[in-house]
């Protein structure tokens, strides 16, 4: 029998500007599992994402975390969800003001932890963890891409959540940096056991990491399943996505 | 018609930004009372803020109160009141030019500064990831740069007021050869300690108006680069144009608590 899900998401509807980018998505996460959301670039994946955490509200639908309803929780009342739940964003979105070593301590500094002892050890612990130890007292803006999502990665595991949402952890980034960061993903669900939500339009990182994949197509979630279940399957639109076809003729 | 659609618009886009601005200064006050201080932040903001506005204040309020005793003395010079140019440039210093010249200096020094900066961290997600690692932007941003705000004003009001009529002094008695005794007799006879509670009263009330504004415009910048250009250009905008209606309806109110010439 399937235990309760950690995150049930039911009928999720989200407009941007007259444009409807969700058109009712229902969807369950399981704790301790990799679920990776597949879709089109532009195809709201990343919008999604965000509503998990409360960063944008939904015009209509519900999200429960651990049986919780968040999408009617005030800013403030966010917080204890917001603390069990790690971000990766897409470009990292680490501090441009602080060095590595502020960014990674940020979490720790801001949920009381004083003793710079403590501080640094479990600041050196998730810097290793992500393979960014020495790196500590550059700025972001000296990083490569790679390296600021490896920061940031760190950033969001140095107070363990219970959930990680990883916005296109691998885009932009070159195949050999994309496998590290593939690998990592893995790595941090073995070691720490945590939920994992992966948006992305990689087929190779989703091959890699993914328990569960769901497609999202047209605002609505078209498929969910294994990965075995999506390279096997014959429908159209699932073919078209996991064989990169468009669709369109040069003539 | 489109031309009543046009006001309407703009009339809505006033009283959202009204509501906005005085939303953020009720959670902002909330915060302060409420919530977690940072006072590292907030000395890094009353350094930023308040000692580094130093200069252009002290440089303002000193060539603004020696012009202004030099026109004085040319009208009064006519009428044989040199003696008056000193009550009347240390009254207007601290009733009206301090701090009003203070908070336009600082509007577009620290408020462009705040919005540009907070601007930028909202295009770059960095708002976000704060939001999303349990921070509430306001209490993290906001509060420090009020709270310093609130503390540095006064005192930047003071420098320029201060080097004002210091500046009056000097060019009325060694420039314009006003008799030092008589400036600074009738300056003691004429200005007395409501001025300068009127002065520190608009200090600190410029000091919620440019805070509030400007955070609020870093707030809701979007649109990348372009949209922190405009937020930081509606600051600078907006925070003056405020900061010369507000002095208008505080002269009027602090006038019946500290009547002039009384």
């Amino acid at each position: 029998m399937m235990s309760t899900p950690l995150i049930q998401v039911r009928d999720l509807v989200q407009k941007i500007g007259g444009q409807e980018i969700l058109k009712g998505i229902s969807l369950d996460i399981h704790k301790g599992e990799t679920l990776v959301l597949l879709g089109k670039s532009g195809g709201g994946k990343s919008v999604f994402l965000r509503h998990l955490i409360g960063l944008m509200r939904p015009v209509s639908g519900s999200i429960l975390f651990e049986g919780r309803e968040v999408t009617t929780l005030k800013e403030r009342e966010l917080e204890p969800v917001r603390k069990k739940i790690g971000m990766l964003f897409q470009d990292g979105a680490l501090f441009d003001s602080m060095n590595v070593f502020d960014n990674v301590a940020f979490p720790l500094r801001e949920r009381g932890e004083r003793d710079p002892a403590v501080i640094k050890r479990k600041v050196d612990e998730s810097l290793a963890m992500v393979n960014m130890r020495g790196h500590d007292k550059k700025m972001p803006v000296n990083l490569s891409g790679g390296m600021r999502k490896r920061v940031a990665l760190a950033r969001a595991i140095i107070s363990p959540p219970d959930v990680i949402l990883y916005d296109e952890p691998t885009a932009g980034l070159d195949p050999i940096v994309s496998d590290s960061i593939n690998t990592l993903i893995s790595r941090l669900q073995a070691e720490l056991r945590v939920t994992s939500i992966v948006v992305t339009h990689d087929m190779v990182s989703c091959n890699h990491i993914a328990n569960r994949v769901a497609l999202l197509n047209e605002g609505r979630i078209y498929f969910t399943g294994t990965t075995d279940d999506l390279r096997s399957s014959t429908d159209p639109t699932i073919r078209d996505f996991v064989d990169g076809r468009s669709g369109e003729t040069i003539y | 018609m489109p031309i009543i659609g046009i006001f309407s618009n703009l009339y809505t886009a006033f009283l959202t930004f009204l509501g906005q601005v005085a939303m953020l200064a009720g959670e902002t006050i909330l915060s302060i009372f409420c919530g977690r201080i940072r006072p590292k932040l907030v000395i890094q903001q009353i350094a930023e803020i308040g000692f580094r506005s130093q200069l252009v204040v002290i440089v303002t309020g000193a060539f603004t109160g020696a012009v202004f005793t030099a026109q004085a003395y040319f009208q009064f010079a006519t009428l044989n009141m040199e003696t008056a140019v000193g009550p009347v440039v240390a009254i207007s210093m601290f009733r009206e030019l301090g701090p009003v010249l203070a908070g336009l200096m600082v509007a577009g020094r620290v408020g462009a500064a705040m919005s540009a900066e907070i601007g930028t961290m909202r295009v770059t997600q960095q708002i976000d990831a704060l939001r999303a690692l349990a921070v509430n932007p306001v209490d993290y941003l906001v509060v420090p740069r009020a709270m310093a705000m609130f503390i540095s004003m006064p005192f930047l009001v003071v420098e320029c007021v201060g080097c004002g009529i210091l500046a009056s002094y000097y060019v009325g008695v060694n420039v314009l050869n006003i008799s030092g005794v008589y400036f600074l007799a009738n300056t003691q006879k004429f200005a007395d300690s409501s001025d300068i509670i009127m002065a520190l009263v608009k200090g600190f009330f410029f000091a919620g108006v440019i805070v509030f504004i400007s955070c609020r415009e870093g707030l809701n910048a979007k649109d990348g680069a372009v949209g922190v250009g405009r937020a930081t250009t509606s600051t600078v905008v907006n925070c003056s144009l405020a900061i010369l209606i507000v002095n208008f309806f505080l002269t009027m109110a602090l006038n019946v608590l500290f009547p002039a010439g009384q």
